[in-house]
């Protein structure tokens, strides 16, 4: 019997727009929504005399944003090193532990109730604790909150990854007489990726928060999330406004580098590199 | 030397008795199908005879050891219902898992590669990753991987079961070639009396509760097996053999629950 290689589709494989998983096209729609959405609040604020306290214009959001552009990216910045800290150190340890609970099950079944328990948690509720465990002008006490808030779903996704493999797969795997080390490198832990990877979105997206409201419990002055507080306290509304602005453009910027990476790394799954 | 060798394996699970006194011997190059309804325990004792579980009695050995000393040496291939590829790995590493875990260097390893795709037919596929391929084509890659390391013994859980009736009459015929090239002995487990009778060398047919061997067939049948032995007056009487052997089976069993 022979069949010729050309009757399967080759891997697809591409360049940038690959990376980000759709072609531009694709995104034409999400880009339509966004432009009405801005024209119709910046349409309505100016026809209602919609006031600064309720709610800016676009356009006066992104004028402030520009004027103020060198203090509001410094604040960014050391906002965002408290959010990546916190990111890499909760999410590197929670996948740390999940390997240990999945390597030893009886451990697993004692702790991951509570696991699934602290994951519901409004962990953000201890920021004023981790502010005087450390000074709240450090970025340490920002760092535990967020490495904190990370660590929970990463943990439950990695381990449901590492324990949900197909049984007939470790099977195999004992069939070639493979140890327990070689059995999580090259089974448990890529078949549990795409889970981890889920864990760790939903992880850049807490991170950002948990950085700027830690700050709103107190924290160095050229913080985003004091720069908000104090702006919107002293009714510099557009200037508030463009730290939240930024703030969600910091957020979605992790989100976008996790993506990428997750793309790079999945590339066999059909539906990353279709 | 017997390549397997079972003596006395009694498995329970709790309450169930899955296999009760199984004693069997497979001698070199031969084809053996354990057949049987569900829950007669031919899967079972296929992972005895593999060492992925353990008998609560008796015990199994495979090339004059015991089934866990075997294992250690990778002295079998297994294959599965379904081909259980590593979906993160392409099927050239695929073929190769089994070699790097027996550390073999590159070089080797690629050349055994490339050696087992021609034996399955799969030249150019090297790259492709196990979803690009179809059901058949995917438990092909299988059974190159089970072979890669040129084990003396080749175990099938049912590894057709989930394929179309021709895909699996063409895996019959290609499986067969490769147990003439490759030289190895296997056991194979089914549901199919054509496909046991058409395969095999011996055919172990089996009845549930508890698990036991209720007959032994020797398949008579000329080698090398075509496409026209399926239509041998010889291989019907064969398959009304086995057939007749798995109802007495079956009517021993209901005559056991009858009376309570």
């Amino acid at each position: 019997m022979t069949t010729a290689p050309t009757a399967v589709q080759p891997v697809p494989r591409g360049g940038m727009a690959r990376l980000v998983g759709r072609r531009l096209v694709d995104w034409l729609p999400a880009a339509v929504v966004l432009v009405g959405v801005t024209a119709l609040w910046e349409a309505l604020t100016r026809a209602f005399h919609v006031q600064d306290f309720l709610l800016p214009k676009p356009s006066a959001i992104a004028s402030t944003f520009w004027s103020t552009r060198s203090e509001l990216w410094s604040a960014g910045w050391f906002t965002f090193q408290e959010a990546l800290g916190g990111f890499v150190l909760g999410c590197g340890f929670a996948i740390l532990v999940a390997i240990v609970l999945a390597r030893w099950r009886a451990l697993g079944s004692a702790f991951m109730p509570y696991a699934i328990a602290a994951n519901a948690i409004p962990i953000i509720a201890f920021a004023p604790i981790t502010n005087t465990w450390f000074s709240p002008l450090d970025k340490s006490s920002k760092i535990s909150i967020v490495a904190v808030l990370c660590f929970f779903p990463v943990l439950v996704n990695t381990l449901r990854g590492l324990t949900s493999v197909n049984p007939r797969a470790i099977e195999l795997m004992e069939s070639y007489a493979a140890g327990q080390v070689q059995i999580f490198r090259r089974v448990r832990i890529p078949a549990a990726l795409p889970f981890i990877f889920t864990g760790l979105k939903v992880a850049t997206v807490l991170a950002m928060i948990g950085a700027v409201v830690g700050e709103y419990f107190g924290g160095a002055l050229n913080a985003l999330g004091v720069q908000i507080l104090t702006r919107a306290r002293v009714a510099d509304f557009r200037e508030a406004w463009a730290g939240i602005v930024l703030a969600c453009l910091l957020g979605i910027a992790l989100y976008l580098a996790v993506s990428v990476v997750e793309r790079l790394t999945l590339r066999w799954v059909p539906s990353t590199s279709e | 030397m017997s390549v397997v060798e079972i003596k006395e394996v009694t498995k329970r699970f709790g309450e169930t008795t899955a296999l009760q006194g199984i004693g069997l011997d497979i001698e070199e190059r031969e084809f053996v199908s354990l057949i049987g309804p569900s829950g007669c325990g031919k899967s079972t004792l296929l992972r005895i005879i593999g060492d992925l579980i353990q008998p609560t009695s008796g015990s199994a050995f495979v090339n004059g050891k015991p089934a866990r000393q075997a294992r250690i040496d990778r002295d079998y291939g297994i294959v599965f219902q379904d081909a259980v590829l590593y979906d993160w790995r392409t099927v050239a590493k695929n073929i190769a898992l089994p070699l790097e875990l027996a550390r073999w260097d590159r070089r080797r390893r690629t050349a055994k590669v490339k050696e087992m795709l021609d034996l399955v037919e799969l030249e150019g596929f090297e790259s492709h990753h196990p979803w690009q391929l179809s059901g058949g084509m995917q438990q092909r890659v299988s059974i190159a991987r089970a072979l890669s390391f040129d084990p003396p013994l080749l175990l099938m859980d049912e590894p057709f079961g989930a394929l179309d009736e021709m895909t699996r009459e063409r895996l019959n015929m290609e499986l067969l070639r490769i147990w003439e090239a490759s030289g190895s002995t296997v056991v194979f487990v089914t549901h199919s009396i054509s496909e046991a009778v058409f395969l095999s060398t011996r055919v172990v047919v089996m009845s549930p509760r508890p698990g036991r061997i209720s007959d032994v067939i020797p398949i008579g049948l000329p080698q090398p097996r075509t496409a026209l032995t399926r239509e041998e007056p010889r291989f019907f009487e064969f398959v009304t053999q086995v057939r007749e052997a798995l109802h007495l089976g079956h009517e021993a069993d209901r005559a056991a629950e009858a009376p309570a």
